[in-house]
């Protein structure tokens, strides 16, 4: 099986040894979970509950509204204590909606939606429903409702599911352990998935420095022939969408476009565990796991924590911290997000918990830019960093647009390479937010103007209408009838 | 506990790659090419040498110093050290010391610091000054000699090499010229080029740097191994030393194939001069060269033509430093017009057609 080269790219130092070999192990119900109302891409969710009420493990606590969006659930038993504004695991460190729940400990389930049977022949869209109600989101990072997703193969002939098991990002071995320990799960979802999207061909890409995953799954996979494992080389940002897809087939994406429109839609591997868990056994998406790692942590581990579940909970399950780390990131330490403080919840997305110190983030005073081309060699995208930089000091955000900074997948490898230390990515982060910003406020702007414009254009008409009949007027009043001219509606001949 | 809210976007890992360890590399795969040509031209050229390199360094500390910004970590990076280090490996090797410290002039202060420091000029450094100095000196600049090296008897011992730098009078009898030079010379007086190779070390000799030269240029070997070196330790690529060497061996074989009396061989060529010494540690300077490969495979086959041009056709026997300038101050289009493809997008900038393959 033939693999395509991609471009660019990084080796960074994995330091996924510090938490590979520890097998899954599940968190002890902490005292009080904060569930968040707004863990995906998309609209919040809607409450359903109010404080002082009990609810039941797995109960919907909140209801996805619109099209995008996804409902989130009681990870157990218990008493909602308040619905109250907490810290968002997010840069920000902006507050949030979040409802409080304290475990009664006795884990008793509500009832569940009923499960399909034979999910493999199903009808898509009760596949689809059933991933809905569970509040299955993209659980590799980025949260986009699933749901979303599986609907790609309504209006296009797709070819193949890509299941995305590269874990490019070091430290985090969550996905890993997943594909090792529950390789069953993984490829049932997985082909449950293809079957509601239309796609006869199911292609699991792994990086090959995790040949135990890739033991499992092949193993696990032998008996489907629709599906495929197979090893991709370790080159980051392999787990990019749009990259993976080329790896694996070669074709590449056009600017603009999914991958879906050339034929394959990626999904995360613990997102197949997720999917299989809602279609096969009614279960919503309550707990995930979750990496727990850096030389900050005392014990690195892969903990199964209850959506909601505190930070400090996990970190102390670890051992607490070894002195004062200098970063604290959700997710992985290339693409993840700074975390303003450890007392915030666990997510849906959050695929890890990194505490890093100096030594691990290598961070120094930025210099100038001595032009060695690191950057343009190895962004991912084609693209010139060093030159789109160069615009957005000026602030010269056409100039940047120009070159392409809205293609940027914030991956963070030019940032990482660079010599002389240059945010990159933060100025690229930056130009994105203030184009995308721009490009709202003109779209506004052109709404607004064309309102005005017609409005304008309705007060004319009027006017010109009241200014024609006053002439008209004057003109009856000061000829005789006889001398009027015809009215364009009248037939000139009458 | 709260931690100093991280204002900073990923990536939270860093290479290890640092402009001072860039910088050091370098300095480290020119020392064998230093260290053997220092030993070939003796004490007068140990002078130069370190009041070249010196002088550099404090002249970027005087820049850093009048424009009021920190000498540290800017004086530490490397970079006005590497300077002068180029600029004394292009200088005849007993060269008076007044040439070194104008050269630090012209080459940071005038080439560099002017433009806004590391990063922000147009054209080499080093060959800025050494254009400079052969344009106002050309006796002082063109005064080549002999090897003679350390210890020997004939050398300069200490004492004598004081007056040669510092007093400014190579005494007589010392003096030769480069190969280049003596080509140059014979065409201007009627000599074919084989009556003049005729005289000079054979290839073998010129290959190990056996010959007149500037103080840093004349081992093509241990050049070589430096510029490997920095290949190896993925400082440099092999597109700017290979197109510049190519190019120069393609123009000058077929010149010679044309008109053998007229021009002067590929490996004659390419082993003579700052070839070597242009090729891996000049042309490929990061700040004045192009940023894509393509465009350093451009900019390699320009300096390489222009290389042979100037050394067939013009005036001075000797072309590198003119031919490096003339490109730098083409690297900003080269630049503009070989930016990668964009992934997704055809060369011309426009979206793949729909099916996606290429
Ligand atoms: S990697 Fe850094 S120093 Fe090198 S060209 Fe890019 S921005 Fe400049
Ligand atoms: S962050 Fe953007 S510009 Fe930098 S390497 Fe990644 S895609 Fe390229």
């Amino acid at each position: 099986m033939k693999l395509f080269a991609i471009r660019g790219g990084i080796h960074p130092e994995y330091r996924k040894e510090l938490a590979s070999d520890k097998a899954i192990t599940a968190l002890p119900m902490p005292q009080r979970l904060r569930i968040l109302l707004h863990q995906h891409i998309g609209a919040p969710a809607r409450l359903l509950v109010a404080a002082g009420e009990r609810v039941l493990k797995g109960q919907m606590i909140a209801q996805g509204q619109g099209p995008v969006s996804a409902p989130a659930h009681a990870p157990t038993s218990g008493y909602i204590e308040s619905v109250s504004e907490v810290t968002a695991p997010h840069a920000s460190g902006l507050s949030q909606t979040a409802v409080v729940l304290v475990p009664d400990g006795k884990e008793e389930w509500a009832p569940l939606p009923t499960p399909l049977a034979d999910p493999l022949t199903a009808e898509p869209q009760a596949i689809r429903d059933l991933v809905a109600q569970a509040g299955i989101v993209g659980m590799g990072g980025a949260a986009f409702p699933s749901v979303v997703k599986l609907h790609l193969g309504t209006q296009r002939k797709l070819e193949m599911l890509v299941l995305n098991g590269a874990e490019c990002e070091p430290y985090l071995t969550c996905d890993d352990r997943v594909m090792r320990e529950h390789p069953d799960e993984v490829i049932d979802g997985a082909r449950i998935m293809a079957h509601a999207l239309g796609a006869p061909l199911v292609i699991i890409g792994i990086e090959d420095n995790k040949p135990e995953a890739l033991e499992a799954m092949t193993r696990e996979a032998a008996a489907f022939p629709e599906v495929q494992v197979r090893p991709v080389p370790v080159q980051y940002p392999m787990g990019s969408e749009r990259h993976l897809v080329q790896a694996l087939t070669g074709r590449e994406t056009p600017a603009a476009k999914l991958t879906a429109d050339i034929g394959a839609v990626v999904h995360n591997v613990a997102t197949a565990q997720a999917i299989h868990h809602a279609v096969r056994f009614g279960r919503p998406l309550i707990e995930r796991v979750v990496t727990v790692s850096g030389r900050a942590v005392r014990e690195p581990r892969n903990i199964l924590a209850p959506i909601g579940a505190p930070v400090t909970a996990l970190i102390d399950f670890c051992g607490g911290l070894v002195g004062v780390p200098a970063r604290l990131v959700q997710g992985g330490p290339m693409m993840g997000q700074p975390l303003p403080s450890l007392d915030v919840p666990v997510i849906k997305g959050t695929s890890g918990i990194l505490a890093l110190n100096a030594e691990e983030t290598g961070e120094a005073e930025p210099g100038p830019c001595i032009r060695c081309g690191t950057c343009v060699a190895i962004c991912p995208c084609g693209l010139v960093p060093l030159e789109m930089a160069a615009f957005i000091r000026t602030d010269n955000l056409d100039g940047a647009n120009n070159l392409g900074v809205t293609e940027c997948l914030s991956c963070g490898s030019c940032s990482w390479a660079c010599p002389s230390h240059i945010p990159l990515v933060q100025y690229f982060n930056y130009a994105k937010g203030m184009l995308k910003t721009k490009e709202r406020d003109r779209a506004k702007h052109e709404r607004t103007k064309t309102l005005t414009e017609a409005h304008r254009d309705r007060l004319e008409r009027a006017a010109a209408a009241k200014a024609a009949a006053a002439a008209a007027k004057a003109t009856t009043k000061g000829t005789p009838p006889a001398a009027r001219q015809p009215r364009a509606e009248e037939p000139a001949e009458a | 506990m709260m931690i100093e809210t991280a204002t900073t976007s990923a990536p939270y890992t860093h290479s290890a790659a640092s402009v001072q360890k860039t910088m050091t590399t370098v300095i480290l795969a020119l020392v064998p090419a230093t260290a053997f040509n220092l030993y070939l031209f003796g004490w007068p050229a140990v002078f130069l040498f370190a009041v070249t390199v010196g002088a550099c360094a404090a002249m970027e500390g005087l820049a850093l110093l009048i424009s009021g910004r920190r000498l540290m970590p800017t004086l530490g990076d490397g970079s006005a050290v590497l300077t002068g280090w180029l600029l004394a490996m292009t200088l005849p090797p007993w060269a008076p010391w007044w040439t070194g410290v104008l050269g630090a002039v012209f080459a940071i202060l005038l080439g560099k610091q002017i433009f806004g420091g590391l990063g922000q000029n147009l054209f080499n450094p080093a060959m800025v000054a050494r254009v400079a100095l052969l344009v106002s000196f050309p006796v002082a600049m063109t005064s080549w000699v002999a090897p003679h090296p350390l210890f020997w008897t004939g050398t300069p011992g200490f004492l004598d090499a004081l007056a040669i730098t510092f007093g400014g009078q190579i005494p007589d009898g010392y003096s030769a010229a480069t190969a280049l030079g003596l080509v140059k010379t014979g065409l201007s007086m009627g000599q074919t080029v084989s009556q003049s190779v005729g005289q000079l070390p054979d290839l073998m000799d010129m290959g190990l740097g056996l010959r007149a030269g500037s103080l840093g240029e004349t081992s093509a070997l241990l050049i070589l191994g430096g510029g490997l070196f920095l290949i190896w330790k993925k400082v440099i690529t092999w597109h700017v030393p290979a197109a510049m060497l190519g190019t120069l061996f393609v123009a000058a074989t077929l010149g010679h194939l044309a008109n053998p009396e007229r021009f002067t061989d590929g490996a004659f060529q390419i082993l003579s001069g700052a070839a070597f010494l242009g090729a891996f540690f000049i042309a490929t300077d990061y700040v004045t060269s192009p940023v894509s490969k393509t465009g350093q495979l451009i900019f390699g086959f320009g300096v390489g033509l222009l290389t042979w041009i100037i050394r067939s056709f013009a005036g001075y026997p000797e072309g590198v430093a003119f031919a490096v300038l003339l490109m730098n101050s083409l690297t900003p289009i080269i630049d503009q017009y070989t930016r990668p493809r964009r992934f997704g997008r055809t060369r011309r900038g426009e979206p793949l057609a729909p099916q996606g393959d290429k």
